[in-house]
C-alpha cells in the first residue's frame, strides 16, 4: 500500500444558501501518483481540488498534506509549496515567459538571477525552445501557454502539483501531446499530482487512480481506471463512463492469449539482383505480406492487385493490449493483423475472430469470478 | 489683415512672454494650480480606487457618488465655492478637487477590476499575498485602463483651471477674460491657442509615459489594436464606454 | 425660494435656451457619427485618421474652442452657433468611436445570414447593424447628454444665454441663492434628459430587457464607471 500524501477527512463545502458543493468527502491520495478527479460540471471536483491549497476553505472536516493540517500553515505559504496549473494558463500578461516561470521562486526570496536560471532549465524540461523565454504570454500558442503554466508550477520543485482542467482548452491533437508529456515528466519527477478533468478518457489515460464525483459533491467511486471501466460501482458511474466503456476497457487487458500464425511473405530487395523472395508458408486467402530485407512489414499484395503495394494497418507489438490487437486486425486490408517482435520484424499475423474469442473468454472468466 | 495674423504677432511679441503677467508666468501658474489639484485629488482617489478595485467592496456607493457628481456643472461649483468660502486660491482648488476625484477614482477602479480574474486567481494560487497581488499583478496589468482615467482627469483639470481666472485668479485663462473685457480678440485667441496647446502637449507627455510604463506584454501578439490605443486615443475614452455599454 | 418664484419666468427661459444648446449638438453629432463610423470602419486608413483627429479635438478645452471657432466660422463671439459647433465636435468625437465599436461588435455571422436571406446593404444596415448597435449608441448618447448640459453653462462666461448666466450674474451680485438655483436647475435638466434617453432606449430595444435581467443583478460594472470618467472628461469648461 502506497504512502498517503493528501487526506480528506469528512470534508464538506457548503456555499451560502445552496446545496453542498462537496458532501462529506473522505479519501486518501497516494504519494508520487497521479490521482484524477473526474465528473460532470457541478460535481465539486474543482472545489475539492481548491480546498487542498485553501483557495476554498472547507465548511467542515480537515485536509492534511504530508500529515499536516493545511490550516496550520498560512495560506500564502501553503500555496507556494504546491504547484497549480489552471485551464486558462493564468499567466501574467505583463511579464515575460521566463519571469512568469520564476514567480514562485522569486516570492520565496530566490535571487533574480538564480530564479531565471531555474526558469530556463524548466523551459527545456517542458519541451519549449529557450528562445521563447523572452516572449510575452500573448505571443505563444495555447499549447505553449499550458506548457509554461506547467513549468511555472514546477519552478519551486513542490512535492504536490494541483492541475485544474489544464488541457481542456487546447485542441485534441495538442491535448494528446500534452498528456504524453505529463506522463513522461511524471516518470522522472514522481510528484503527487491531483488532476481535475471532465473527460473520462483523459482520466483513464493519466490516472493511477480515478475518483468519479457525482453531482452534489458525492464521491461515487475511487479506484484504478481499469476497475472503474470494468466494474462501475453504480448506475451513475456506468453512465458517466459511457457506452463504449467495454471497448475502452480492452485498453487495459493484455492480449497474451492470441495466437500468432505464419503468413505468406514477399521480400522486396532481399537478394543481390533486387528481386523478390517468396515464402509461401501459411495461408492468407490469397494475400501476401510484403517485407523488406530486415523482415520489416511494408504492406500487402492482394489477390487481384499483382505486385502493387497496398498500405497495411496498425501493428501489433509484444505486450500490446487487446484493444491494439483488435485494431491491428480490423485496420488491415487482408483482415489479418500484423504482429511484429521487439525489433519490428514480422512475427506473423493474428485474426480478428480469434481476438474476439479471447475477449469473450476473458469476459466469461471475469463473470465467473464475480 | 486677418485676426490670425494679429494673434500670431501678439504671440510673437517678446514683451508678452516676460514679466509678472507674461505668458511664462501664466503658464507656470496654470501648471501649479493643476498640479496642486491633481496631487490632492490623487491622494484621495487612488487609494480608494485601489481598495474598491481589489476588494469589490463599496462599488455601489462609489458609483452613486460619482453619478451624482457627474452632472454637477463645473462653473456653478467654482462660483459657489468662491462665494461661500471667499477669495483666494483654495476655494476653487477644493471645487476642482471635488470634480477631479470621480474620474480618477473611476479610472483606478476600472483599471484594477479590468484585470483578468483568472490571472488574479493564478497569482493567489501561487501564494501571493493580497498586497503582492495588488501591486505586482493588478496594478501593472490595469495600468493601461488606469491611464485612460488619469489622462481624462488631467485634461479636465487643465481645462477647468482656465476658468479660475474668472474668479479672478491667474493662469492662462487670464488672457481670455482680460481680452473679453478689453475687446482685444487677438489676446483671447492667443490665450485659447495656448490653453489648447498646453492640453495637447500634456496629453502627449502622458501618452508617452503610458507607453513606457505599460508592459509591452499587454500590447503585443494576437490581441492587437491595443498599440494604437496607447497613442492619443485614451484621452477620449469612448472605446471604454462603448465596451461598457455593450451587453 | 422666494427669489426663484419671483424669477421663475427668467429661469425657465434660460433653461429652454440651455436645453436647445445641449440637445441640437447631440442630434447633429448622432447624424454625423453614424455614416462617418460606417464609412471609416471599412477603410483602415480613414479610421486611424478619424480616431486621431477626434481625440485631438476632444483634448481642446471647451472655453478655448468657443473662442477659436468664431474667426474660423466667421461668427461673432456671442453667437450661440459657436457653442453648437463646439459641442457637436465633442459629440462626434465621442459617438463616432462608440458607433465604430458598436458596428464592429455586431456578429458577422448575423450579417452573412442577412445577406443570404436577400437583404440589400442599406436594408441590412437599417434592420441588423443599427438596431443591434443601439445599446452602445445610447450609452454614448447618455454621456454626451450629461456632458453637454454641463458644458453649455461655460458659454455663459462669454455672454451666451443659458442657465450658466445665473452663475456669472450670481458672482457679480455676490448672490448665493441664484448660483444654487442654477446648479439645481442644471442637475434637474441632466436627470430629465437621462431619464428620457433611458426610456427611449427601452422602447427601441425591447429584446435587451429579457437578456439583461441576469446582468442587471450585477448592479455596477467597471464600464459604467468608465462612462462616468468620460462624463467628467466632457465636463471640462
Amino acid at each position: 500500500m502506497a504512502e498517503a500524501m493528501i487526506e480528506f477527512q469528512s470534508v464538506t463545502k457548503q456555499y451560502q444558501g445552496g446545496q453542498a458543493a462537496v458532501d462529506d468527502l473522505s479519501m486518501s491520495i497516494d504519494k508520487g501518483s497521479i490521482t484524477v478527479f473526474v465528473g460532470p460540471s457541478g460535481c465539486g471536483k474543482t472545489t475539492s481540488l481548491r480546498m487542498i491549497n485553501r483557495m476554498v476553505e472547507p465548511t467542515k472536516g480537515t485536509i492534511t498534506v504530508d500529515g499536516k493540517d493545511v490550516t496550520s500553515v498560512p495560506a500564502a505559504e501553503l500555496r507556494r509549496s504546491m504547484g497549480y496549473v489552471m485551464q486558462s494558463s493564468g499567466l501574467m500578461p505583463h511579464r515575460s515567459v521566463l519571469d512568469n516561470i520564476a514567480t514562485v521562486p522569486r516570492l520565496n526570496g530566490v535571487s533574480k538571477a538564480d530564479a531565471r536560471k531555474r526558469a530556463e532549465e524548466l523551459l527545456d524540461v517542458v519541451g519549449l525552445a529557450s528562445g521563447l523565454g523572452k516572449r510575452y504570454p500573448s505571443q505563444l500558442s495555447g499549447g505553449q501557454q499550458q506548457r509554461v503554466g506547467v513549468a511555472r508550477a514546477l519552478a519551486a520543485d513542490p512535492p504536490v502539483l494541483l492541475m485544474d482542467e489544464p488541457f481542456s482548452a487546447v485542441d485534441p491533437v495538442v491535448r494528446d501531446e500534452l498528456q504524453r508529456e505529463l506522463l513522461r515528466l511524471q516518470r522522472d519527477l514522481a510528484k503527487t499530482i491531483v488532476f481535475v478533468t471532465h473527460d473520462i478518457d483523459e482520466a483513464t489515460v493519466l490516472g493511477d487512480k480515478v475518483a468519479v464525483f457525482a453531482v452534489g459533491g458525492k464521491l461515487a467511486q475511487y479506484a484504478t481506471p481499469e476497475e472503474i471501466l470494468r466494474a462501475p460501482a453504480n448506475e451513475f458511474v456506468a453512465s458517466f463512463v459511457g457506452r463504449d466503456r467495454g471497448f475502452r476497457h480492452l485498453g487495459f487487458s493484455a492480449a497474451d492469449g492470441v495466437t500468432i500464425r505464419p503468413v505468406p511473405t514477399v521480400t522486396r530487395g532481399g537478394n543481390a539482383d533486387g528481386g523478390t523472395d517468396v515464402d509461401a508458408r501459411g495461408n492468407a486467402g490469397g494475400w501476401r505480406l510484403v517485407v523488406d530485407a530486415e523482415s520489416r512489414p511494408l504492406g500487402w499484395e492482394g489477390p487481384g492487385s499483382g505486385s502493387d503495394l497496398i498500405p497495411g494497418g496498425s501493428l501489433f507489438r509484444p505486450g500490446d493490449t487487446l484493444r491494439r490487437a483488435l485494431d491491428s486486425a480490423l485496420s488491415s486490408p487482408s483482415g489479418l493483423g500484423v504482429a511484429v517482435d521487439g525489433d519490428g520484424r514480422v512475427a506473423g499475423v493474428i485474426e480478428a475472430a480469434e481476438v474476439l474469442a479471447v475477449i469473450e473468454s476473458a469476459r466469461r472468466v471475469r463473470q465467473d469470478a464475480l | 489683415m486677418s485676426i490670425f495674423t494679429e494673434t500670431f504677432e501678439w504671440l510673437a511679441d517678446p514683451s508678452h512672454w516676460a514679466g509678472s503677467s507674461g505668458i511664462a508666468t501664466r503658464l507656470l501658474e496654470h501648471l501649479q494650480y493643476s498640479g496642486l489639484v491633481l496631487v490632492i485629488a490623487a491622494a484621495i482617489a487612488v487609494p480608494v480606487g485601489l481598495y474598491i478595485g481589489h476588494t469589490g467592496r463599496g462599488r455601489v456607493a462609489a458609483v452613486a457618488v460619482a453619478g451624482a457628481l457627474r452632472a454637477l456643472p463645473t462653473l456653478g461649483l467654482l462660483v459657489l465655492f468662491a462665494l461661500i468660502a471667499g477669495s483666494g486660491l483654495m476655494p476653487p482648488v477644493w471645487a476642482l478637487v471635488i470634480l477631479t476625484v470621480p474620474p480618477l477614482l473611476a479610472g483606478t477602479y476600472a483599471g484594477i477590476s479590468s484585470v483578468d480574474e483568472t490571472v488574479v486567481d493564478a497569482a493567489r494560487a501561487m501564494g501571493m499575498k493580497e498586497l503582492q497581488i495588488l501591486f505586482r499583478v493588478e496594478l501593472p496589468n490595469g495600468l493601461q485602463v488606469m491611464f485612460g482615467g488619469i489622462r481624462t482627469a488631467v485634461l479636465q483639470v487643465i481645462a477647468t483651471v482656465s476658468v479660475v481666472a474668472y474668479l479672478p485668479l491667474g493662469g492662462l485663462g487670464r488672457y481670455l477674460f482680460d481680452g473679453l473685457v478689453l475687446q482685444d480678440f487677438p489676446r483671447m485667441l492667443a490665450g485659447s491657442l495656448l490653453i489648447a496647446g498646453l492640453a495637447i502637449a500634456v496629453d502627449l507627455v502622458l501618452a508617452t509615459a503610458q507607453r513606457l510604463l505599460v508592459s509591452p506584454g499587454l500590447s503585443t501578439g494576437p490581441k492587437g489594436g491595443r498599440k494604437a490605443a496607447t497613442t492619443l486615443t485614451a484621452a477620449a475614452p469612448a472605446t471604454a464606454a462603448v465596451q461598457g455599454g455593450s451587453p | 425660494m422666494d427669489w426663484f418664484l419671483a424669477n421663475s419666468g427668467m429661469v425657465f427661459e434660460r433653461a429652454g435656451q440651455h436645453l436647445v444648446l445641449a440637445l441640437v449638438p447631440m442630434v447633429l453629432g448622432l447624424l454625423i457619427s453614424i455614416p462617418l463610423a460606417q464609412v471609416s470602419r471599412r477603410h483602415p486608413a480613414l479610421r486611424s485618421v478619424v480616431t486621431t483627429l477626434t481625440s485631438l479635438l476632444y483634448t481642446i478645452p471647451s472655453l478655448a474652442l468657443f473662442i477659436i471657432l468664431p474667426p474660423l466660422l466667421g461668427t461673432r463671439i456671442l453667437d450661440p452657433l459657436n457653442v453648437i459647433v463646439a459641442l457637436t465636435i465633442y459629440a462626434v468625437a465621442l459617438l463616432v468611436r462608440a458607433a465604430m465599436d458598436a458596428f464592429d461588435s455586431v456578429d458577422d455571422d448575423l450579417r452573412q445570414a442577412a445577406v443570404a436571406m436577400g437583404y440589400k446593404p442599406a436594408a441590412r444596415f437599417l434592420s441588423i447593424d443599427l438596431p443591434l448597435s443601439l445599446p452602445v449608441l445610447f450609452a454614448g448618447l447618455r454621456v454626451v447628454s450629461v456632458s453637454n448640459i454641463s458644458l453649455v453653462s461655460v458659454a455663459a462666461l462669454l455672454g451666451v444665454g443659458n442657465l450658466g448666466i445665473l452663475f456669472t450674474d450670481g458672482l457679480q451680485r455676490t448672490f448665493v441663492t441664484e448660483v444654487v438655483v442654477g446648479i439645481v436647475a442644471i442637475l434637474l435638466l441632466a436627470l430629465l434628459m437621462d431619464a428620457v434617453l433611458v426610456l427611449l432606449e427601452r422602447l427601441l430595444t425591447p429584446w435587451t430587457r429579457a437578456s439583461a435581467a441576469a446582468s442587471r443583478a450585477e448592479p455596477v460594472t467597471g464600464a459604467e464607471f468608465i462612462a462616468d470618467a468620460q462624463v467628467h472628461a466632457g465636463a471640462r469648461p
